[in-house]
């Protein structure tokens, strides 16, 4: 397969291609350096700034398991994008789906007391269903109405959001002794157990579980789309809705399912952030990772096998930005610039053809976004 | 003056689209560039109209070389290009857009309109092409709208014109308006080229062609020797055969039946107005008709795609209307759609899972939730064989082969299982001779095996060599019903202007 090996290529050009405006931006905003005419130190700085910066994120277990915690719910969430973008939909709606199923979780987690076994799938499926759920009220209103699905989910988003914090402070919800929009444990039984909590001593490792159900939700977009006559439908409706009609396919429906699967893998995100790391939830249980997930997508080509690679990076790129910040003056933010340089250079192959020399067609490659048209 | 490409090669990544490609053209005549699609000719005057520059070779004005590195350099040159789609304004008028670009202005920099329609009638006048400056595009027939496109060029005082397949669009009787035009231009001492497929229009009013092949110059012909078959060999490589080859059908029992089919547009318009016709088995049944008079819906409403307003259609004795067309499928109608790319196939996926597109819920190809895809790969191998699908591995994308190879995909989908109804639309669209010659033939083959196979098509060659019955359709209403052995042309050409043959000869 030339085009996956060309696109491939291009991917790793635009990640080495951010590195280096990241590594201009770390040398000239060394001011105390520069401004001494050490140019010398500014590149030390630098130096120290990568180092940093692979050493959180690979350099020891501690670093390892916390680019895994980073990437497990950028991993869930990507998939929520990755799997609409290959039906044609441009799911901005991860972040209202993870809320959605963070609370799955989190009520199953906090009403039941089932032995562990039990307990831990039965949250999940929850999450997974109010991901589901939610994300079907989009596909709903694009089949039946034409509603843009760009539009709904963002607006879904906020719903979600507002919906949690006031579920929060409900009776149901809300923990004892507290005035603020943060819930209940959920049970012990209920938990996520650690990654590595077989080594014993290193229970403090914050990596769970929710990875390895990553991994097999992973494994699960993949089947489907290869092995599965509904993931034949979902492509060709993605490719081509028109031709997918003709076929006999009823892409109405299609449109539903696909936005139901896209909220349940984000649903996940949100149950295992629950269930693995925090043990509740508060109004910022999903954070920023529904909009970082769109990056991932994008950067993993909406393939399951890319956007594993790229939630891992990503991963990493958070856990190693902390060790960063605290060898160095670099600011964390820089790994915000850094993410936004890669999707900015994914996004504009021309640029990186031309800062490489490359010959040829960057061809097929802007494709992900395909925009609003469909 | 003399117009000469010398040499000319243009590559893009993976082809040479031109290959050593010189012609020359003067003022004063009208040379045919022929060539089948992916030939290299619209590219060649591309390069001619400043919008690719060539890698190698020059064009040259009466011997001295000039450089051209936007379409503006060609135009000041000397060159104007009627392009196939049409690039109008729609809701300005024919004197807004003519002057588009070259307005004359008032004081203040304001439009002058009547000066721009002073300009439209002197440049109509001295060319007999009858405008009405004050016409709004959106309201014209596309024949007048080409005229349109040709004032414009002439206003800006192009030396050499070339037109980019214009009769694609046109009528018959708008074709022998077209051929007028090119001889007075010619008269008015302009040079003409024009770019076509179409054989028999390049003979009728070339002085020269020149024949393109995989982008190089595979020879040149004299319209006034040449035969059609010559020209189609110098084209293709090989002899091909131009007729389609085909004995007497013998129709069977009626299989699709169409009653009093409406189809109306949400805008209210009725574009299918209360159809009714009927396809036995055995035969081939043809639409003609110029583009855009209620073929596409009615094809649709046949297939199941667009729902019909009133009335029903049958096949084989069962009521379908309400069928969808999965059902429709099942009960044994092939369909051939208009627009391959947009709906016949999902290019970006695999030949393999194209040629199963219709097909992969049965139970050949999958097993409740499962795909087979080792059935379906098997089934793919021998389609590719069995209908000449040119490719090495079928596992490649679908856009990876030519148009006539995209078609073959879809014959042999649609064709390859028990059926009873072909309804095929616009099957050899833009594709190759040689593509088109085993179409037909696979179409005829259907036929005898007793199959009833209904055909749409704007070629009006096609339809009246492939057909047994031919109905014309205009303004969404079935106007004729004629044997193609008896009637002429000239004739079907009139039914699907809107006119009677007797009458246009009354008056």
């Amino acid at each position: 397969m030339n085009d996956t090996l060309k696109s491939l290529r291009f991917t790793l050009l635009a990640v080495v291609a951010a590195l280096f405006v990241s590594a201009f931006i770390i040398v000239i905003t060394d001011l105390e350096a520069l401004g001494d005419g050490n140019f010398g130190q500014a590149f030390r700085t630098l130096g120290t700034a990568y180092w940093g910066l692979f050493k959180g994120s690979f350099g020891s277990l501690r670093a390892i398991s916390n680019t895994i915690t980073g990437a497990t719910p950028l991993l869930l969430a990507g998939l929520a994008v990755s799997s609409a973008f290959k039906a044609g939909l441009f799911n901005i709606g991860a972040t209202g789906q993870m809320l959605a199923g963070a609370m799955g979780g989190l009520w199953v987690g906090f009403t039941f007391q089932l032995p562990a076994i039990v307990h831990v799938p039965l949250a999940l499926i929850a999450s997974a269903a109010a991901g589901a759920t939610f994300g079907a009220i989009p596909g709903v209103l694009k089949a039946r109405t034409g509603a843009h699905e760009v539009i709904t989910t963002i607006m879904l988003n906020s719903i979600a959001s507002f919906t949690v914090l006031w579920l929060l402070k409900t009776e149901l919800f809300k923990r004892e002794g507290r005035d603020d929009a943060i819930s209940k444990f959920v049970e012990e039984s209920a938990k996520l157990p650690k990654l590595f909590g077989f080594m014993g001593k290193r229970i403090d490792l914050l990596a769970h579980y929710g990875f390895l159900v990553a991994l097999l939700a992973t494994f699960v977009f993949w089947w489907l789309l290869r092995k599965t006559t509904l993931g034949f439908e979902m492509q060709a409706t993605g490719f081509n809705q028109e031709a997918a009609r003709y076929a006999g396919m009823r892409t109405k429906s299609l449109v539903v399912i696909s936005m139901a699967i896209a909220g349940a893998f984000a649903g996940l995100a949100g149950g295992s952030e629950v269930l693995g790391l925090y043990g509740y939830a508060s109004a910022t249980v999903a954070g920023d990772i529904g909009f970082d997930a769109i990056a991932v997508a994008l950067l993993g080509r909406s393939t399951p096998i890319g956007t594993l690679v790229a939630a891992l990076l990503f991963g990493a790129l958070q856990a190693g930005g902390r060790q960063m910040q605290v060898d160095t003056d670099v600011p964390i933010d820089l790994i915000i610039v850094l993410r936004a340089l890669i999707v900015m250079f994914i996004a504009a192959p021309l640029l990186v053809k031309a800062i490489f020399r490359i010959k040829g067609e960057a061809h097929a490659f802007g494709q992900t976004f395909r925009g609003w048209g469909g | 003056m003399k117009f000469e490409l010398k040499g000319i090669t243009k590559r893009f990544p993976g082809v040479v689209a031109n290959d050593q490609v010189s012609l020359e053209v003067s003022t004063g005549e009208v040379l045919a560039l022929i060539g089948e699609n992916g030939a290299g000719k619209s590219t060649l005057m591309n390069v001619l109209y400043g919008i690719y520059r060539a890698d190698e070779g020059e064009i040259l004005i009466d011997g001295s070389p000039v450089s051209f590195s936007s379409p503006a350099d060609a135009i000041a040159a000397g060159i104007g290009m009627v392009h196939q789609h049409f690039m109008l304004v729609p809701v300005m008028t024919v004197a807004e857009n003519v002057v588009l670009g070259v307005e004359p202005t008032g004081r203040f920099g304001s439009l002058d309109i009547s000066e721009a329609r002073r300009m439209v009638r002197e440049v109509s006048d001295k060319y007999h092409l009858e405008l009405d400056p004050d016409a709004v595009i959106e309201d014209l027939p596309v024949g007048v709208r080409q005229r349109v496109e040709i004032v414009k060029v002439l206003l800006r005082d192009a030396k050499i014109v070339v037109f980019d397949e214009p009769t694609a669009v046109l009528t018959p009787s708008e074709i022998l308006e077209f051929f007028e035009i090119v001889k007075t231009l010619v008269s008015a001492g302009r040079g003409v080229i024009f770019i076509t497929h179409k054989l028999k229009e390049a003979l009728t009013i070339a002085d020269r062609i020149n024949v393109l092949r995989r982008g190089k110059v595979a020879g040149a012909a004299d319209p006034k020797h040449a035969t059609e078959a010559e020209i189609a060999e110098m084209m293709v490589g090989r002899a091909v055969q131009l007729v389609v080859d085909k004995s007497v059908a013998k129709p069977g029992e009626s299989v699709l039946r169409v009653a009093n089919l409406s189809v109306v547009e949400p805008d209210g318009r009725t574009v299918v107005d209360s159809v009714s016709f009927e396809v036995r088995a055995g035969e081939i049944v043809g639409v003609a008709g110029v583009q855009g008079n209620g073929q596409t819906e009615l094809v649709e409403a046949i297939a199941g795609l667009r729902r019909a307003a009133s009335g029903s259609v049958t096949l084989d004795g069962k009521e379908i209307t309400s069928y969808s067309p999965r059902e429709r499928h099942s009960a044994g109608m092939a369909h051939i759609p208009e627009d391959r790319q947009r709906q016949g196939l999902v290019v970006d996926q695999s030949i393999v899972e194209n040629l199963v597109l219709t097909r992969y819920h049965d139970d050949e190809f999958s097993s409740g939730f499962l795909m087979k895809w080792d059935a379906a790969e098997a089934k793919a191998k021998e389609l590719v064989a069995a209908y000449d699908i040119r490719t090495n591995d079928p596992t490649q994308s679908a856009s990876t082969l030519s148009g006539g190879n995209q078609q073959k995909v879809i014959v042999a989908r649609e064709l390859s299982r028990d059926i009873r109804l072909a309804v095929a639309s616009q099957p050899t669209r833009g594709i190759d001779v040689g593509s088109i010659e085993y179409i037909h033939a696979q179409m005829v083959k259907e036929r005898d095996a007793g199959t009833a196979v209904l055909v749409v098509s704007t070629e009006l060659d096609e339809v009246m060599s492939l057909s047994d019955r031919v109905l014309v359709m205009y303004r969404g209403k079935i106007v004729a019903d004629l044997d193609p052995k008896t009637v002429s042309q000239m004739d079907v050409g009139l039914y699907m202007a809107g006119s009677r043959p007797d009458e246009a000869r009354a008056s």
